[in-house]
C-alpha cells in the first residue's frame, strides 16, 4: 500500500517540525530511544568508574584532592566519600527514571503498541510529545543537580537513589531540591504517557480486535502504564515532603518534630516495588515476540501470558515492606511481605516456564535478538532465585544491604531490563530505519556482554555472602579478589556498549537496505510487520483488516 | 493514499506547545529552586508565565479543535478516559498525604517506646464551625454543577446551564475564603505554625493542596461557563465541561476526607 513516493514526502518536515514539535508516535519513540541511550552512557560511565575505584582496596581514584582516571601513589589521595556517594546516587536515579523506563515504555512502548494494535497514532498525540519534553526538562534538571552545590560543600547530593531521610533533609546546597524537581518532572511525564498509553490501549484498537487478541507487547504496555498511573503520584507524594522538609520547615520526616523517616521508606517503596516491575514488565513484553519469532512456533500460552503479566502487576502492589525487614517490622508484618512476596514467583514461573516451552519443539535460529532474549532467560531467572532467596525475612537479616542484594537487582534490572532493550533494538532496528544491523558484530557484542556482565556481578553474590556491605568506596584486603574481577567484568560490559554504539552509528549510515516488510519469518506475525520498513509517516490510514493481524486458527 | 485519512481518530498537525511548556517548567523549577535558596524568585516567575501561556494557548487549540470537528464522537471517549485517569491519579497523589495522616494518627510518634518527642499544645478548633460551613459549601457547589448538567444533557437548557455553573462558581469562590479566613485565624490568632510539628505539616500539607486544586477546579468551571455562554455546548458534545463537573466531585470527595478525617479525628481530643 505505500511505496517509496511516501517516503519521499517524509522530508516535507523540516527538522525542527519533525523532532521538536512533532506529534507522531513514531518520531517520539525514537527521540525517546535517542535520548535514553545518552543517558544511559553517562550513567553506565559513573559505573565504570566506581568499579575502577573498587578494583583493589583502598582509595586511588576518588580523591580530594581531585578525581584522577589513573592511580598515582607518589600523589597524595585522601578518599573522597562525597563524590562516590554522587556516583552511586546518580548512577540509581538515572537508570530508573531516565533511562529504562523511557527506552522501554516510551520508546517501544510508543513505537510499537499503537502499531501492533492498529492504531493511526497515540490517542493524544500532542501530550505524547510533551511526556518526552518533560522528560528531556527532568533530565536537564538531573544533570544540573550533578553539577550544583550539594553536600560536605561539594557538587551533587551523595544521598543514594531511594533519597531517604535524614540523609535528603539535611543534605546542603540545594542540589537536591533539583533532584527532587527532577523526578517530579520525570513523574510527571511517565503519568502523563501512562495515560496516553492506557487510553489509546483502551480506545483505538483495530476492528474485531478484542482484549484478548491484542499481541502481548502491547499487553504489557498496558499493564506497566496501569502500575505508572498508580504508583508514580505517590512517589511525587513522598518526595513533595520531602521538600517541604528540607525547605518550609515541615517535619513529616524528622522526629524532633514528631514526624517519621520510616514512612518515608514505606512510601516510597509502595511506589518503588510497582517501580521494578514498571521497569521489566515492557521487556516480557518484547521478549516474547522474540522467542515466538525465532523459535516459528507461536508463543505457548498466550492467555496465562496475559493473566501473569496482570498478575504480577497487581501483587507488585502489595509486596512493598520486603526492602524494609530490618527497619523495625513487627514479626507478623515481616511474614505477611514474605509470604505474598514469594507468591509472585508463580506468575513469573508461568512466564518462565511458557518462554521456555515457546522454544520446546521449535526450530531455533540463534541470530543476534534471539541470543539476547535467552541472556535474558537465564540471567532473569538467576535474579529471580535470588530474589526468593531474599524474600525471606530471616536470611534476609545477613544479606540486608550486602553485594548480594546489588547482585540481585542488577541480575533482574539491569541485565533483565538491559537484555531486553538490546533484544527490542535488534529485532526491530530494521522496521525503525530501514536499515541493517551487522549480524557478526552484534553477535560479538552480545557474547562480550553476556560475558562481562556475569564475570561483574556473579562474583558480587560471593563478596554478599562475605559480608561486605554495599555502597561503600572502600574495602578490607579479604574482598579484594572478587572486586578485581567483578571490576574486570564491568569493563568488558562497557567496552561491549561502546560495541554496540559503533555497531548502531555504523548501521544507520552504512547498513545494508531493508526491502521487505517482514525481514523475519510468518512468526513475526504482528501488524508492524505488514508495514514497510521504515513505516510511512502516517500508519493505518485505513484501518487494518481482520485477516492481517488475526493469525489465530479456529478451534 | 498518502494523506488520506479513512478514520475518526484524531491526527493532529505538528505544535510548538509541548517543547515550549517543558522549557516553561524547567526554568519555572530551577527558579523556584533558587527561590527556595533565597538567590533570587524572577527565573521563576520567568518559567511560570511560559506555563501558563503555554497551557491558555494549548487548551484554546483544544477548544478550537473541538469546533471544527475534529472531536468525533471516539476521539471524545478517548478524551473522557484520558481525564478519569488523570483524576485516577490525583487520587493516588492524595494517598500519599492521608498515609501519613493516618500513621500519625493511628501510631503518633509521642507513644513510641524511648521518644523524647512531647506532643505540643495545640490551640482546638471547632471541626462544626467553619469546615462544617464549608463541607456544606463544597456539596452545594456540587449539586449546582449536577443541576446545569442535567440541563444541558436533558433540556439543553442554556440558562439554567450558565446559572447552576454561576452558582457552582460562587460557591467554590467562597469556600476559597472561608478557607483563607481560617488559615489566618488559625495562624496570626490560634498559634498555628505553617510546619514545625507532625500535626501542623499534615494539616497544611493536606488541606493545603486540596485548596490549591480546589482553585484549579474554580478556574475550569469559570472557562466552561464562558464556554457555555458563548454557546460551545451541545447535548452531544461537551467534554470539557463534563471534565470540571468530574474534577469538581473528586475534589468535593477529597474535602469529605479530609473533613472526617483531619478534622474531625485529627482535632479530637486536642
Amino acid at each position: 500500500m505505500a511505496d517509496a513516493a511516501i517516503h519521499g514526502h517524509e522530508d516535507d518536515r523540516g527538522f525542527f517540525t519533525r523532532w521538536f514539535m512533532s506529534t507522531n508516535h513514531k518520531d517520539i519513540g525514537i527521540l525517546y530511544l535517542v535520548v535514553s541511550a545518552i543517558l544511559g552512557l553517562i550513567s553506565v560511565s559513573f559505573t565504570v568508574f566506581m568499579r575502577l575505584e573498587l578494583m583493589e582496596p583502598g582509595v586511588q581514584h576518588m580523591c580530594l584532592e581531585g578525581a584522577r582516571l589513573f592511580a598515582d601513589s607518589s600523589a597524595e589521595c585522601t578518599p573522597n566519600g562525597h563524590l562516590w556517594n554522587v556516583m552511586i546516587t546518580y548512577h540509581g536515579v538515572l537508570m530508573m527514571f531516565f533511562v529504562v523506563i523511557p527506552a522501554l515504555f516510551g520508546g517501544f512502548g510508543n513505537y510499537f503498541m499503537p502499531l501492533q494494535i492498529g492504531a493511526p497514532d497515540m490517542a493524544f498525540p500532542r501530550m505524547n510529545n510533551l511526556s518526552f519534553w518533560l522528560y528531556v526538562a527532568g533530565s536537564s534538571l538531573g544533570v544540573a543537580s550533578l553539577l550544583a552545590p550539594g553536600g560536605n560543600d561539594q557538587l551533587g547530593s551523595g544521598v543514594g537513589w531511594v533519597l531517604y531521610p535524614p540523609l535528603s533533609t539535611t543534605e546542603g546546597g540545594y542540589s537536591m531540591d533539583l533532584a527532587i524537581f527532577a523526578v517530579h518532572l520525570s513523574g510527571a511525564s511517565s503519568i502523563l504517557g501512562a495515560i496516553n498509553m492506557i487510553t489509546t490501549f483502551l480506545n483505538m484498537r483495530a476492528p474485531g480486535m478484542t482484549l484478548f487478541k491484542v499481541p502481548l507487547f502491547s499487553w504489557s504496555i498496558f499493564v506497566t502504564a496501569w502500575l505508572i498511573l498508580l504508583s508514580l503520584p505517590v512517589l511525587a507524594g513522598a518526595i513533595t515532603m520531602l521538600l517541604m522538609d528540607r525547605n518550609f520547615g515541615f517535619t513529616f520526616f524528622d522526629p524532633a518534630g514528631g514526624g517519621d523517616p520510616i514512612l518515608y521508606q514505606h512510601i516510597l517503596w509502595f511506589f518503588g516495588h510497582p517501580e521494578v516491575y514498571i521497569v521489566i514488565l515492557p521487556g516480557f513484553g518484547l521478549i516474547s515476540h522474540v522467542f515466538a519469532t525465532f523459535s516459528r512456533k507461536p508463543v505457548f500460552g498466550y492467555l496465562p501470558m496475559v493473566w501473569a503479566l496482570i498478575a504480577i502487576g497487581a501483587l507488585g502492589f502489595v509486596v512493598w515492606a520486603h526492602h524494609m525487614y530490618t527497619v523495625g517490622l513487627s514479626l507478623r508484618q515481616q511474614a505477611y511481605f514474605m509470604l505474598a512476596t514469594m507468591v509472585i514467583a508463580v506468575p513469573t514461573g508461568v512466564k518462565i516456564f511458557s518462554w521456555i516451552a515457546t522454544m520446546w519443539g521449535g526450530s531455533l535460529e540463534f541470530r543476534a535478538p534471539m541470543l539476547f532474549a535467552l541472556g535474558f532467560l537465564i540471567l532473569f531467572t538467576i535474579g529471580g532465585v535470588t530474589g526468593i532467596v531474599l524474600s525471606q525475612a530471616g536470611v534476609d537479616r545477613a544479606y540486608h544491604d550486602t553485594y548480594y542484594v546489588v547482585a540481585h537487582f542488577h541480575y533482574t534490572m539491569s541485565m533483565g531490563a538491559a537484555f531486553c532493550i538490546f533484544a527490542g533494538v535488534y529485532f526491530y532496528f530494521g522496521k525503525m530505519t530501514g536499515r541493517q544491523y551487522n549480524e557478526f558484530w552484534a553477535k560479538v557484542h552480545f557474547w562480550l556482554f553476556f560475558i562481562g556482565v556475569n564475570l561483574t556481578f556473579f562474583p558480587q553474590h560471593f563478596l554478599g555472602r562475605q559480608g561486605m556491605p554495599r555502597r561503600y568506596i572502600d574495602y578490607p584486603e579479604a574482598f579484594a579478589y572478587w572486586n578485581k574481577i567483578s571490576s574486570m567484568g564491568a569493563f568488558l560490559s562497557f567496552a561491549s556498549f561502546i560495541l554496540f554504539f559503533g555497531i548502531i552509528l555504523y548501521a544507520l549510515f552504512r547498513g545494508a537496505r531493508v526491502t521487505e516488510n517482514n525481514y523475519w519469518n510468518e512468526y513475526a506475525d504482528t501488524l508492524e510487520w505488514t508495514l514497510p520498513s521504515p513505516p510511512p509517516e502516517h500508519t493505518f490510514e485505513t484501518l487494518p483488516k481482520r485477516e492481517d493481524w488475526d493469525k489465530s486458527h479456529a478451534h | 493514499m498518502a494523506h488520506a485519512k479513512n478514520h475518526d481518530y484524531h491526527i493532529l498537525p505538528p505544535s510548538i506547545w509541548p517543547f515550549l511548556g517543558a522549557v516553561g517548567a524547567f526554568v519555572m523549577l530551577y527558579g523556584a529552586v533558587l527561590w527556595m535558596h533565597g538567590i533570587s524568585s524572577w527565573m521563576f516567575w520567568v518559567g511560570l508565565a511560559v506555563v501558563l501561556y503555554t497551557m491558555y494557548g494549548w487548551w484554546a487549540d483544544v477548544v478550537r479543535e473541538a469546533r471544527t470537528g475534529d472531536h468525533t464522537p471516539v476521539v471524545r471517549i478517548g478524551l473522557r478516559y484520558g481525564f478519569i485517569l488523570f483524576i485516577t491519579s490525583e487520587v493516588m497523589f492524595f494517598a500519599a498525604w492521608f498515609w501519613s495522616f493516618f500513621k500519625h494518627a493511628m501510631y503518633p510518634m509521642y507513644e513510641y517506646a524511648g521518644t523524647e518527642y512531647i506532643k505540643p499544645d495545640y490551640h482546638p478548633i471547632d471541626p462544626f464551625h467553619i469546615p462544617l460551613i464549608n463541607t456544606v459549601i463544597l456539596l452545594l457547589s456540587g449539586v449546582a454543577v449536577t443541576w446545569a448538567h442535567h440541563a444541558l444533557v436533558h433540556e439543553n437548557n442554556r440558562k439554567a446551564l450558565i446559572n447552576g455553573l454561576a452558582i457552582a462558581i460562587v460557591l467554590g469562590i467562597a469556600f476559597t475564603a472561608l478557607q483563607a479566613y481560617e488559615y489566618g485565624v488559625l495562624i496570626l490568632h490560634y498559634g498555628w505554625t505553617f510546619g514545625g510539628d507532625i500535626f501542623y505539616s499534615n494539616f497544611f500539607m493536606a488541606t493545603g493542596f486540596h485548596g490549591v486544586h480546589v482553585i484549579v477546579g474554580t478556574i475550569f468551571l469559570i472557562v466552561c461557563l464562558i464556554r457555555a455562554i458563548k454557546g460551545d455546548f451541545t447535548p452531544e458534545q461537551h467534554v470539557g465541561f463534563e471534565a470540571a463537573a468530574w474534577y469538581w466531585h473528586f475534589v468535593d470527595v477529597v474535602w469529605l476526607f479530609l473533613f472526617f478525617a483531619v478534622y474531625i479525628w485529627g482535632t479530637a481530643g486536642m
